[in-house]
């Protein structure tokens, strides 16, 4: 059996390396379907045959892609279309690419623009998605992806071949669930890039042979003994929070992350499909019951932040980190509703910028060390 | 102003009628009847059939704007917590939801709000916001963005859907019955102002045009704040024969000769309006297209259509069909050049123009360039950046004329 760190190394090796993986799943005689933020249902492409591939940027530098946005988009919109064009998507059979906000959606017609030889999947969600009307429109939606989907797997997906891909994603969102209420009580056991890693390494890997193994840290994460953490606990928010250079920081400062409100990680898991008879009305549904996301609307408008506040007394937080991803209008636009609630339960919070480009982190160390130093000072 | 017969000139004309919103708005108020907060592509003929009274941020922003008073709301936004990064006129709205004063536009504070996304998804969090503030119903009509030219049979069910849910939600918070006769005159009017503007708009097609484009920035407050209103319609009706007019007279509003002709694509730079202005005139360029003609064209004949015309805005058609109507209008109005603005507070706007300034000189041979710029907040323009780059449009004009002959 491997040792919880032989298997943190696992997922590691995954996260660190997406095209490796993604060759891996070419070589098995796979096709790979980039799957873009946010809020793909992956479970169609799983029962199609294929594999589900996260494109959500990368950490470089944007030189071709310069071509199509301006300065001022989030990053990982104009990585994602430089990867593209610098033909490290090649290995992919076609992509799905959601709407849901302003850079996205001119990134739909970028894309599609910049790479026509690879199939371009577009999605539309409803904002109104809870109503009958909402729900209805999700399904036609899905339905659209569904169909393109067979046209490139040159096969039909079957409602028996889709129950058991919503089974294997909801598995695997339970056991990822799991894994980030045991890596906030085992700070221990595992570091912030670690916990990343196995979250991000989801997207790369076959999802029944990540959860396989997952399955297998929970289990040892579970039997280890309670143990003191000495460190501040946080509460980390935003699009995305996968940045080595990052993460390390919180950890040189002994930093654990108890709990996530972060696009990329625990929003886009907090769902499970529910049993319906039509598993087409099953992925609709679970769409209608994503909530408290910045990208989503809410009728209920003070539910995200409350929210938030919940997840960091509930998780042992101490402290709130934002990373705002740079350029981000529905983060920036959240963020002072986020702050006055967090202030209003008195929980110190602290901004943080971040994009995929970042290469000088000294302020953000700066930041982090005074924010690790307020959290002290209030043990 | 009056013209030869002693009636007023329609641009004034067009003046009074926006200025009567805001006053029927404040009039409302002061009769302790709800106002409301509206977008300015949200279907407009929903609230006006329940007679509510219905003010626009965004035309308050740009007016605000024009008036030099962005840079100060934006910072008062800025001071509450919002990144400058966020669209002028969502700061400007917001600091003023906040209670951060105005005499530029005063606009009474809403009592609900009507937000709909066709226009951008920045749009949904700045109501949401405001609602926030404020403790206030949203009602807000999500219009999906559109990856192909038609608008399918599944958009419009859902709109429908959302439809009569808003009809449900306004007719309690205006404690009026949904009326479908008076709902249908409403209709009615929305479009003769649609038809009646798209025909004010097509006098730029003559050589030389008899108006400048930059009339059009200004009459489009008429077509957001009271396009379903009857008076708004006769008022695009008469600019239309004044156009007429100054067709057969030889006349123009533009106040010097025409030597060039061109699209100004987005948004203006309402704070720099002057500085946008000098160059084109120290050149003898007239804006002869501004996508802001298809824009609010919203023309239809049945509930179907209307919601399909509502699905058609500038930033959730795909892009095939942006660059069909620029093209169109560029053809049309015959231009030589392209300016494009490139609007830090419009990312779904600016974020296709790079692709389509490519088309757009493959398709017209024309030459086009950009400027960097703001809607709203004076810091994100350089008078300097941008004189440069008309003096090149300017100078790539002279040159394809020069190869043509």
């Amino acid at each position: 059996m491997s040792t919880i760190q032989e298997l943190l190394s696992q997922f590691d090796a995954a996260a660190a390396n997406p095209k490796a993986q993604l060759e891996k799943h070419t070589a098995a005689g796979k096709k790979a379907i980039g799957c873009f933020p946010y809020y793909v249902p992956e479970e169609l492409v799983r029962a199609a045959g294929m594999v589900p591939f996260g494109v959500w940027g990368a950490e470089g530098t944007i030189n071709a892609a310069k071509k199509y946005f301006a300065p001022f988009y989030c990053t990982i919109a104009q990585m994602s279309l430089e990867l593209a064009l610098n033909g490290k998507l090649d290995k992919l059979s076609g992509v799905i690419m959601p709407s849901l906000c302003d850079t996205l959606r001119p990134l739909t017609q970028n894309f599609r623009s910049a790479v026509p030889q690879l199939p371009f999947i577009f999605l539309a969600h409803p904002q109104n998605r809870h109503a009958p009307w909402g729900v209805e429109y999700t399904k036609s939606q899905y339905g659209r992806v569904k169909k393109k989907l067979e046209d490139i797997a040159g096969a039909p997906i079957t409602d028996s071949a889709l129950k058991d891909a919503i089974k294997v994603y909801n598995e695997s969102r339970a056991a990822r669930r799991k894994f980030v209420t045991l890596a906030g009580k085992h700070p221990e056991a595992v570091s912030p890039v670690q916990r990343s890693a196995v979250l991000k390494s989801a997207y790369f890997m076959d999802k029944a042979e990540h959860t396989a193994l997952l399955a297998d840290l929970n289990a040892q994460l579970e039997a280890l003994p309670d143990a003191a953490w000495k460190g501040p606990k946080v509460l980390l928010s935003g699009i995305l929070a996968d940045s080595r250079n990052l993460l390390q920081i919180l950890a040189d400062h002994n930093m654990a992350v108890a709990a996530d409100d972060v696009a990329h990680q625990s929003r886009a898991i907090r769902a499970d499909v529910p049993d319906a008879a039509d598993p087409m009305t099953a992925l609709a549904l679970q769409f209608a019951a994503q909530d408290h996301d910045v990208l989503l609307y809410d009728p209920e408008l003070l539910k995200r932040p409350e929210y938030v506040v919940n997840l960091a007394r509930e998780s042992g937080a101490e402290g709130v980190i934002v990373l705002m991803m740079q350029f981000c209008d529905p983060e920036e636009l959240e963020y002072p509703s986020l702050k006055q609630a967090l202030d209003k339960a008195g929980i110190p919070s602290v901004l943080i910028g971040y994009d995929q480009q970042m290469k000088d982190f000294g302020q953000a160390r700066t930041q982090i060390q005074a924010f690790a130093d307020v959290l002290n000072a209030r043990k | 102003m009056e013209n030869q017969e002693g009636k007023k000139e329609a641009k004034v004309v067009l003046r009074e009628i926006v200025d009567k919103v805001y006053q029927s708005a404040w009039d409302a108020k002061n009769r302790g009847e709800p106002v409301g907060w509206s977008s300015s592509k949200f279907p407009a003929e929903i609230a006006e059939a329940l007679g509510l009274a219905v003010c626009y941020p965004e035309n308050q922003a740009a007016a605000i704007s024009a008036k030099h008073g962005g840079q100060r709301m934006c910072e008062h936004a800025e001071s509450l917590g919002y990144a400058n990064d966020i669209c002028g006129y969502t700061r400007i709205s917001l600091a003023y939801a906040a209670g951060a004063e105005s005499d530029e536009r005063p606009m009474p504070q809403p009592d609900f709000l009507l937000a709909c996304n066709n226009i951008c998804n920045c749009m949904t969090k700045w109501y949401e916001n405001i609602a926030r503030m404020r403790s206030i119903p949203l009602i807000m009509i999500d219009v999906p963005y559109n990856n192909e030219t038609e608008v399918n049979d599944d958009t419009v069910a859902y709109l429908k859907g959302q439809f009569q849910d808003a009809i449900r939600q306004l007719e309690k918070i205006s404690g009026r019955k949904w009326d479908e006769k008076r709902f249908e005159e409403v209709c009615q009017n929305s479009n003769r102002t649609a038809k009646a503007w798209l025909k004010a708009c097509s006098y730029c097609q003559y050589t030389p045009s008899p108006l400048s484009g930059f009339d059009l920035f200004n009459h489009m407050a008429d077509v957001v704040t009271a396009r379903s209103k009857p008076e708004t319609a006769a008022a695009f009706e008469q600019l239309a024969e004044e156009y007429e007019r100054a067709v057969k007279d030889g006349t123009s509003t533009l106040p010097y000769p025409e030597k060039y002709r061109i699209m100004f694509e987005g948004i203006p730079c309402w704070p720099e309006l002057r500085a946008l202005f000098r160059p084109l005139k120290a050149k003898g360029i007239n804006t002869t297209a501004v996508v802001y003609a298809p824009a609010f064209g919203f023309v239809y004949n049945n509930l179907d259509e209307m919601m399909r015309a509502y699905c058609k805005a500038p930033n959730s058609v795909c892009i095939e069909t942006g660059v069909e109507w620029r093209e169109g209008i560029c053809r049309e109005n015959k231009v030589d050049g392209v300016l494009v603005h490139y609007n830090r507070s419009c990312k779904p706007w600016s974020g296709y123009m790079p692709e389509m300034e490519r088309r757009f000189r493959k398709d017209l041979g024309v030459p086009v360039v950009g400027f960097d710029g703001d809607q709203a907040d004076p810091r994100n323009f350089s008078e300097e950046q941008y004189n440069t780059r008309v003096e090149g449009l300017f100078e790539l004009m002279e040159a394809n004329k020069a190869g043509r002959k």
